[in-house]
């Protein structure tokens, strides 16, 4: 330190090399242990930065998701708000982006986990370095995060889809599900819904769970194992893809093939996407809640738990911009909203 | 490296009959094997679930195999002269979202257009990776390792996270991968159409065999006039065009193009062609061989799908194919160089 200073006056442009270093290797230092000096300097600057992480960069749902959270982020007063991921939903690949944000010292890492377990240690770093986690879309484990945003209450989700198959095949049948990743937090919770509502509720005990087959959210992936179930379960009378991409691509398979018609489709689907297989009869109705609100109920939560004013503790309110007040439920949880139902009727008024 | 006969042949210009005969034992031997796996896992399969053979089965059998079969043809055409192009799920993807792009520029374009522009497309791609192969002498595997992912890179800027679905294409360009004739889809009778033609180019022109001359012995090939940077850049472009119709093809058989679509196809496509008997380090193998290993690779993950078997075995199943391909290969190359060297003992 004492050669930098006797340095400094003769050469500006030295000593702020010097200057850059040591502001690196302090980031450095800081993902190790006390993440006080990063944490500071960003306050000292009164700007918050908030990131998001989703499961996969270039995903049209997660667009969507994306749209909403930067325009939280704007309302809720961040200085700057980024989005970083992978190009491919696997379970590690968030992990890079999530060291990188630790070092860049941003206040607000928002996270999609493709993996609930993968992506805690590097959640850990940032968090000691001062940074507050909001998951988002899909969980990670409940203690490598403040918060976790819910579209929707996922047993809701759950038996939304239950009942739109059980109505479309008349009540009685084999169904089959297509989820994303065998892993993915969210389809996986609310498959465990569903075949425990088919188990419980006398209403369903006609109908019989089959299949569970993994499309990876590749729409090629998906559209075989669409074919697949059809050629393995002659007497398939419906399936429940819980997936945008998985609905889109056995729709696309259903609509060209010689079971259109004959065997239902429902589960969670962009209006966008599937207004075509609406249209034509392959698809009678399907569900999803607003992604946008997600991202935006998303932003909120991370400025609140910025400023402190929540912890992320059940019994916490916060104000989402227009969407008004949200409350933190057990395990850190807040709700956005109530699924909607789309069919040829109203899929018109929606634009996403 | 397995056919000295090869090599031998195309430089001497025997007469055609004697060189279609020594052809046609070799590619008995090595055609063969995948045609009877193929057979037999048809036949069990259809024993144990009948309806893996109803026309809608045999249909989703055809579609599987056709871009993956198109691909393997363009393949082959690089792994005989001992390059290989490890970026055709890239192209396949540019081209794939570049023909949503058009339609959704140009609803009213005509079907045949857009195949046009899809195949230019690719053979522009299949330039870059072709001038820098033959220009710049670097190893065909290292550049297009490099322009996998350049171009999936360009795919992601372009695309973002825009995808267009087949509601937004003409409803006669989705139904090129619906609608038979004589009990086959409109797009496989393409792939086929390009298998013969293909094939007939390698085994029966000049320049076919030159292409099998180059990857036995670059050296001698040179040596012997042939014009190799000539040949292998239009090897590369050749394969740049099938890379572009298989783009297209996507396009009207799936729901959405977008950044990701085509990724990871590389593996897949080169699979086939190992397994169909082409050998990976040049100088034999048929396309007709290639398209073969396709089709009983898709039809793999459909069978196993229609006997249900567990998924993860499948790749498994395909990693023993390809170990028994380059078994067969070795087998068939150690006996062709025994017969060389009897034939060759007697002429002294």
């Amino acid at each position: 330190m004492m050669f930098d200073r006797k340095k400094s006056p003769r050469s500006s442009r030295l000593a702020s090399l010097v200057a850059v270093t040591a502001v690196v290797s302090m980031a450095l230092t800081a993902c190790g242990g006390s993440g006080t000096p990063a944490s500071s300097g960003e306050a000292a600057g009164g700007d918050a930065t908030i990131t998001f992480i989703p499961k996969q960069l270039n995903n049209p749902y997660t667009d969507v998701v994306l749209a909403g959270g930067k325009k939280g982020a704007k309302e809720a007063g961040f200085s700057s708000s980024n989005v970083v991921g992978p190009l491919e939903a696997s379970a590690s690949s968030q992990v890079s982006f999530i060291n990188a944000e630790t070092q860049a010292g941003t206040n607000v890492i928002v996270i999609a986990a493709n993996d609930p377990d993968a992506v805690c240690t590097a959640l850990g770093e940032a968090r000691s370095a001062g940074a507050k986690i909001v998951a988002f879309d899909s969980d990670t484990k409940p203690e490598c995060r403040d918060v976790f945003i819910s579209q929707v209450v996922a047993k809701d989700v759950a038996l939304i889809q239950t009942k739109l198959i059980s109505e479309q095949i008349g009540g009685s049948g084999e169904i089959a599900i297509l989820s994303a990743t065998a892993n993915a937090t969210n389809q996986n919770e609310w498959i465990k819904f569903m075949e425990e509502e088919l188990k419980s509720n006398p209403a369903y005990k006609d109908i019989k769970l089959v299949a569970k087959v993994y499309g990876d959210d590749n729409d090629t992936k998906s559209f075989q194992e669409a074919q697949g179930l059809m050629q393995a379960h002659p007497n398939l009378k419906g399936i429940i893809s819980p997936t945008t991409v998985g609905i889109a691509a056995t729709a696309r398979y259903l609509s060209t093939s010689a079971y259109k018609g004959k065997v239902a489709l429902t589960g969670l689907g962009l209006p966008n996407e599937m207004r075509p297989f609406v249209k034509d009869g392959t698809v009678k109705e399907f569900a999803l809640w607003d992604p946008a609100q997600l991202g935006y109920v998303a932003s909120f939560a991370g400025k609140a738990l910025k400023d402190g004013k929540i912890t992320g503790k059940a019994g916490d309110t916060f104000t989402a911009g227009e969407l008004g007040e949200r409350k933190v439920q057990d395990g850190g949880l807040v709700i956005v909203g109530p699924p909607t139902v789309f069919n040829a009727a109203n899929i018109d008024k929606y634009n996403f | 490296m397995s056919s000295a006969l090869d090599s031998r042949k195309a430089p001497t210009r025997q007469p055609v009959s004697r060189g279609w005969a020594a052809t046609a034992s070799v590619l008995r031997l090595r055609e063969l094997p995948v045609l009877i796996a193929l057979s037999v896992l048809v036949i069990v399969t259809y024993l144990i679930n009948p309806l893996f053979l109803s026309a809608q089965g045999v249909k989703d059998l055809l579609l599987n195999a056709t871009i993956i079969m198109i691909l393997a043809v363009g393949q082959t055409l690089l792994i005989v002269t001992r390059n290989i192009d490890l970026s055709v799920g890239s192209i396949l993807g540019l081209v794939a979202f570049g023909t949503g792009s058009i339609f959704a520029a140009m609803p009213n374009i005509p079907i045949i257009a857009v195949f046009g522009i899809g195949m230019a497309f690719g053979v522009v791609l299949g330039a870059v990776n072709g001038i820098l192969v033959t220009v710049a002498k670097v190893p065909a595997l290292v550049i297009t390792l490099g322009t996998l992912y350049v171009f999936r890179g360009l795919n992601n800027a372009w695309a973002g996270g825009k995808q267009y679905f087949a509601g937004d294409r003409p409803d006669a360009f989705g139904g090129l991968s619906v609608d038979t004739f004589l009990g086959f889809p409109i797009i496989t009778l393409v792939a086929v159409v390009v298998v013969i033609a293909v094939a007939l180019y390698m085994s029966g022109t000049r320049a076919g065999r030159d292409l099998y001359a180059i990857g036995s012995d670059p050296e001698a090939a040179k040596a012997f006039g042939i014009k190799v940077s000539k040949r292998v850049l239009l090897a590369f472009l050749a394969n740049g065009a099938l890379a572009g119709l298989a783009g297209v093809l996507y396009a009207s058989r799936f729901n959405s193009v977008g950044a990701t679509t085509g990724t990871g196809m590389e593996l897949t496509v080169i699979a086939a062609a190992v397994v169909g008997g082409v050998a990976i380090f040049g100088g034999s193998g048929s396309v007709t061989g290639a398209a073969l290993g396709a089709l009983l690779l898709t039809t793999i993950t459909s069978s196993l799908t229609a006997v249900r078997v567990d998924k993860f075995w499948q790749q498994a199943i395909v990693g023993i194919l390809i170990l028994a391909a380059i078994i067969i290969d070795r087998l068939a190359s150690l006996r062709t160089a025994k017969k060389l060297r009897i034939s060759e003992a007697r002429n002294v």
